[in-house]
């Protein structure tokens, strides 16, 4: 049976939640087998990874090192990547590559797709197997507004997934076997190099993309986003900002939620004080439930709210903060 | 300096996009502009260009349609020195992979120093064409920068992460796409506009290009959309006015959907 590749994403040596996911898309499709990026240093940390991916289903773990590769941007990781498809495609096939969209798996997938002139399908919202077993992928397009059905027709079917686009189910309990597959960067993947690292402060607060509920701020906070952040720890959430709060100075750029932020699918969205304009939808319009709190009861985000509350966020957001602690005890 | 700039003309995002009965986005009768992220691209490259000084160029390229020169002049008028526009009947519904050929072939034949492009465009918004040219070209890619100084043959930029903000080093010549973060685009003076209309517009078909059309357009596609389908839109669902209980309303909906 062929395997379909998952590219994990690990930071700190914790997998992220949308390689379950992936791994989850990919036995629909195939045999799983994940690939990680990583140096010699870090192999054996890598490989003792194995037995997390083979709860999920991955047969085949692929260690995909080369020196310094994650001291240089996306060219040594395509490389890697490139060097992994080729030895599954000697050991019975590769029926799909799955990798999470984000900025690097976009590009790692772009440089993949020219070096294996392979078809490339981005964000996808959700990947089944069609007819004669290839991999058929729905895209949302222009802010939510349609629904668009696709497949690849050449070469290894390459596909960058959303995150949330499945829930992460354990598979029945198998081992994986870990193979390493070791490159050597070229100069071209050389010329591009990390020369510093300014780490952040943690928040505490879960990651934007991974996030259950997400709590965003916009015009509306008046650069004020207490009342925001309190609500969202009530509620175990993660922060977001609108492009606008973002461009004023009043939250990190990380946090943006939009088309040019982050494009998140939470359970719940709550937006506070934002507008709700075209590149804010972009980033928020496929969450499940969407609650929407603004003065302006003209704000085109209530056309898209389960629920609405026309009112001040500095009034509404503590009191729901003290309800839902009450509520929780 | 020779700067090269990537620039795609799309339809207003303000507007009513959609989609031509061949799948393909629409852009015939929509108002088109010059895609805002380019917008971001075509300003650091005249910053570039400024302080570079002396012989620097800044050429803007695009692929598209005849209207499409909309988006090479509202860069001219910025104060971009020339354009490249690829126009070729037979482009109609290429993909990323083909235009990421088109526009690689047209920006070797430039020679540039410096190539750069925004970080997404605002309809199909892959990001991945950035990605594509570079591998074509075989010039280093450094994405996504969010501030670009350049001393000699190298370039540095700063990236901003979920974890930390990077400090990326390249040699020269590389292929940068910059965020919305890096500058404010400038807005075209009058004087600009003026200028603009006496700016030299290259327009080049395939075959000048030397590209085959078999390579391009929607039979070369390397991926088929079977279908599109229009979401019905969002139904605006509960709403209330905040009386004094607008947040205990709010967490009774939140505890009656079990969201909390």
């Amino acid at each position: 049976m062929a395997q379909v590749l998952v590219v994990a994403e690990v930071a700190d040596g914790v997998v992220r939640k949308t390689t379950f996911e992936l791994l989850t898309i990919a036995r629909r499709l195939g045999e799983p087998a994940v690939v990680v990026f990583t140096d010699p240093a870090g192999a054996a940390e890598a490989a003792a990874l194995a037995p997390a991916f083979a709860e999920y289903g991955a047969g085949t773990v692929y260690l995909a090192q080369a020196e310094a590769l994650l001291d240089h941007l996306v060219v040594g990781k395509a490389e890697a990547l490139a060097a992994v498809v080729a030895t599954a495609q000697g050991a019975g096939g590769v029926a799909a590559v799955l990798i999470g969209s984000t900025a690097e798996g976009k590009e790692i997938a772009a440089r993949l797709a020219i070096t294996l002139e392979s078809g490339l399908i981005t964000d996808a919202v959700d990947v089944q197997e069609g007819p004669g077993g290839v991999p058929v992928t729905t895209q949302s397009a222009f802010a939510g507004g349609f629904a668009v059905t696709a497949r690849v027709t050449r070469g290894v079917p390459l596909i960058t997934v959303k995150p949330s686009s499945a829930t992460a189910e354990p598979a029945a309990g198998g081992s994986a076997t870990v193979v390493p597959v070791t490159v050597t960067l070229s100069e071209l993947a050389r010329a591009v190099r990390i020369v510093e690292r300014k780490d952040k402060e943690a928040s505490g607060r879960p990651d934007l993309s991974e996030a259950s509920i997400v709590v965003s701020g916009g015009r509306g906070t008046g650069g004020d986003f207490a009342p925001v952040e309190a609500f969202a720890d009530a509620v175990g959430a993660a922060v977001g900002a609108s492009r606008a709060a973002v461009d004023a100075g009043w939250y990190p750029h990380s946090h943006q939620v939009g088309q040019t932020g982050k494009q998140v699918s939470p359970q719940l969205y709550v937006a506070c004080g934002i507008s709700g304009a075209i590149q804010h939808r972009a980033g928020m319009q496929t969450s499940k439930t969407i609650v929407a709190i603004n003065k302006d009861a003209e704000a085109p985000i209530f056309e898209l709210a389960d629920f609405g509350v026309v009112g001040d966020l500095f009034a509404v957001l503590p009191q729901a903060t003290t309800e839902v602690k009450a509520h929780r005890g | 300096m020779k700067i090269v700039v990537c620039v795609k003309y799309v339809p207003d995002a303000q507007g009513d996009r959609r989609f031509a009965a061949d799948h393909t986005v629409d852009r015939e009768g929509v108002d088109g502009i010059l895609s805002e992220l380019d917008e971001y691209a075509v300003e650091q490259a005249l910053q570039v260009a400024e302080a570079a000084g002396g012989e620097s160029t800044v050429t803007v390229v695009t692929v598209g349609p005849q209207a499409a020169e909309t988006a090479v002049k509202k860069s001219l008028q910025m104060g971009a020195d020339a354009g490249v526009h690829v126009v070729d009947d037979a482009l109609h519904g290429s993909d990323a992979f083909a235009t990421s050929l088109v526009l690689a072939t047209a920006i070797a034949g430039l020679e540039p120093d410096l190539v750069l492009t925004g970080m997404a465009s605002t309809d199909a918004g892959m990001s991945v064409v950035p990605a594509m040219v570079a591998a074509r070209l075989g010039l280093p890619q450094v994405t996504f920068a969010g501030s670009l100084t350049i001393d000699g043959a190298t370039l540095t930029t700063t990236r901003d992460g979920d974890t930390s903000t990077e400090v990326i080093t390249s040699t020269l010549p590389a292929l940068v796409s910059v965020t919305d973060q890096i500058n404010d685009p400038r807005y075209p003076s009058f004087k600009g506009i003026m200028a603009a209309k006496k700016k030299p517009v290259t327009t080049l078909t395939l075959a000048d290009l030397g590209v085959d059309a078999s390579q391009v357009g929607a039979g070369a596609a390397w991926t088929a959309v079977d279908a599109v389908v229009a979401r019905p839109p969002r139904a605006a669902g509960q709403r209330v006015s905040d009386d004094g209980t607008g947040g205990s309303q709010l967490v009774a909906y939140l505890v009656a959907h079990k969201l909390v």
